[in-house]
């Protein structure tokens, strides 16, 4: 749900009729969608939907078919790199080089976004996602969990004005999950961070999102807040509702 | 012992040359390369009976000059790996980093890989060998520049080639500048090789170099012809690999394979 007041000013995604095509296979079918300034919106669908192909596509890794994308005002095509500055993306399946402490990494990464006060920023991150004592432990040898904080915490480094979140928690336990998600929410009321985010867990898409868009074979089939989607497919809780479709998209 | 335990391994592993180019090529791939190298090196050292001059001058600088090649190609194709490897490829060209500045950054690192293992193997051959490279001179300095150059343009296809066709592509960033070895000449001249080779020789920026090593160790005078040869075809390749790199990065763009490099 946006706050109120929202203007056409406040589009900070702006995704018209985008298409992406491989051959045959339509991986992305006409889709347009907005995202507010501040808000968290969730993408769901189930696997092969075309989550990745469109998360992939508002990075700039790949080129769309048709269509075309409009990030905080500018034309993603033209002006990649400072649409890229200004935003971040964090996955669990993206890892970080392993033969490189914590601080060398965040410190790669703070120089190639151009961070004007590099150590101030990474030890304000550190401190934020704990790891103020793996300072120097070696990125290879930190666990699953750990690693995905490091990359949030890289995903960070730029003061980004939109995160695009793959699955974030999906490899932390559920107290660092839920500092996590806490984390997130926080800076999205103190900055206006604007998040798209992705997850298989139903219960936490519902908590995080302010509105959802349901993917499926490459078509945009639902959007609305959890509560709209619930009332629209006559459902208890957003897991119904991904199974309906799943399984819908099986009989298919 | 179980010998079905060990027949399933080796399944295993066959099955991985069913669908590998590049796995079948290895196994042929440095037998025929050292075969040819050592055979031309046996025609050559037939036509003087032992009576080669600057023997160990010839051999040892060529090896130092090659490795120099080598690393600076290592330079920016196992950089390029480094972060197919460790799965960071996506973190990075998802930052405002150009494509170009990457390939700047590889080249880099293949100067200091490469000055790092010279020094190494310079000192070394000094002590162990007496053998002194400076005595080439001055024209060091163009022969090295133009290994340099080419172990780029033969670094940027080899990373090229990955992004384009993934981690079975890898074996390339070892083995694509060794197929040039043979032909370019290295260890003998460009005479002793048969017609056909040496007319492809001559297109090699590397044939040049070692042919005006050879000709300033005989005393015979800077090369300029062979240092102008390099250079320009030095500037062509490079230019070449540049724009292949371009080509083919818009190309694994279009087909979303950059999420696949690592596969």
């Amino acid at each position: 749900m946006r706050s109120k007041g929202v203007t056409m000013a406040d589009i900070v995604v702006e995704v018209k009729e985008l298409t992406k095509r491989y051959d045959k296979l339509i991986a992305v079918d006409r889709v347009s969608f907005e995202i507010y300034q501040g808000e968290i919106l969730g993408l769901l669908g189930p696997n092969g939907a075309g989550k990745t192909t469109m998360i992939q596509m508002l990075l700039g890794l790949l080129i769309p078919t048709t269509g075309e994308i409009k990030i905080l005002g500018m034309d993603l095509a033209r002006h990649r790199e400072a649409i890229l500055s200004q935003v971040n993306f964090s996955s669990a399946y993206v890892a970080m080089p392993y033969s490189l402490t914590v601080i060398e990494n965040l410190t790669v990464f703070a120089r190639l976004y151009g961070i004007k006060e590099p150590k101030i920023k990474i030890e304000t991150l550190l401190r934020t996602f704990e790891m103020e004592t793996m300072r120097t432990t070696l990125t290879g040898t930190l666990s699953s969990g750990q690693v995905t904080r490091l990359c949030l915490a890289k995903a960070l480094l730029n003061d980004p004005k939109i995160l695009f979140l793959d699955e974030p928690t999906v490899s932390l336990d559920p107290d660092m999950a839920d500092k996590t998600r806490s984390l997130l929410k926080g800076l999205r009321s103190r900055t206006g961070l604007t998040i798209l985010y992705t997850s298989h867990n139903m219960r936490e898409m519902e908590e995080m999102c302010d509105r959802i868009l349901f993917l499926n074979k490459g078509h945009l089939i639902a959007a609305g807040t959890p509560q709209e989607l619930l009332k629209q497919f006559g459902k208890e809780n957003l897991e119904e509702v991904f199974l309906k479709i799943a399984r819908e998209k099986e009989a298919s | 012992m179980k010998l079905h335990r060990i027949l399933a391994i080796a399944l295993r592993h066959l099955y991985l040359y069913k669908r590998s180019l590049s796995r079948l090529m290895e196994i042929f791939y440095w037998p025929l390369l050292d075969l040819l190298v050592w055979g031309f090196i046996t025609i050559y050292l037939e036509q003087f009976r032992g009576t080669l001059p600057n023997f160990v001058a010839f051999f040892l600088g060529a090896l130092i000059l090659w490795d120099i090649l080598y690393r600076s190609q290592q330079g920016i194709s196992v950089s390029f790996l480094e972060e197919v490897w460790s799965r960071n490829l996506l973190n990075l060209f998802v930052s405002p980093l150009r494509p170009g500045e990457f390939l700047i950054a590889t080249m880099l690192i293949s100067v200091f890989k490469l000055l790092s293992a010279a020094l190494v193997t310079v000192v070394l051959a000094w002590l162990m060998y007496s053998f002194n490279i400076f005595l080439i001179g001055v024209a060091l300095i163009p022969f090295v520049l133009n290994l340099i150059l080419m172990g780029w343009a033969i670094g940027i296809v080899t990373t090229t080639l990955i992004l384009r066709y993934g981690q079975k592509a890898e074996i390339l960033a070892w083995g694509l500048a060794f197929l040039f070895q043979p032909v370019s000449a290295v260890f003998y001249p460009v005479s002793v090789l048969p017609i056909f080779l040496q007319k492809i020789a001559w297109f090699i920026p590397a044939t040049h170099v070692f042919e005006g090593m050879r000709s300033v160790i005989r005393k015979q005078g800077l090369p300029i012809e062979h240092l102008v040869w390099a250079f320009g075809l030095n500037t062509v390749y490079l230019l070449a690999a540049v724009l292949l790199f371009y080509h083919i990065f818009t190309i694994v763009r279009q087909k979303g394979l950059l999420l696949r490099v690592g596969e």
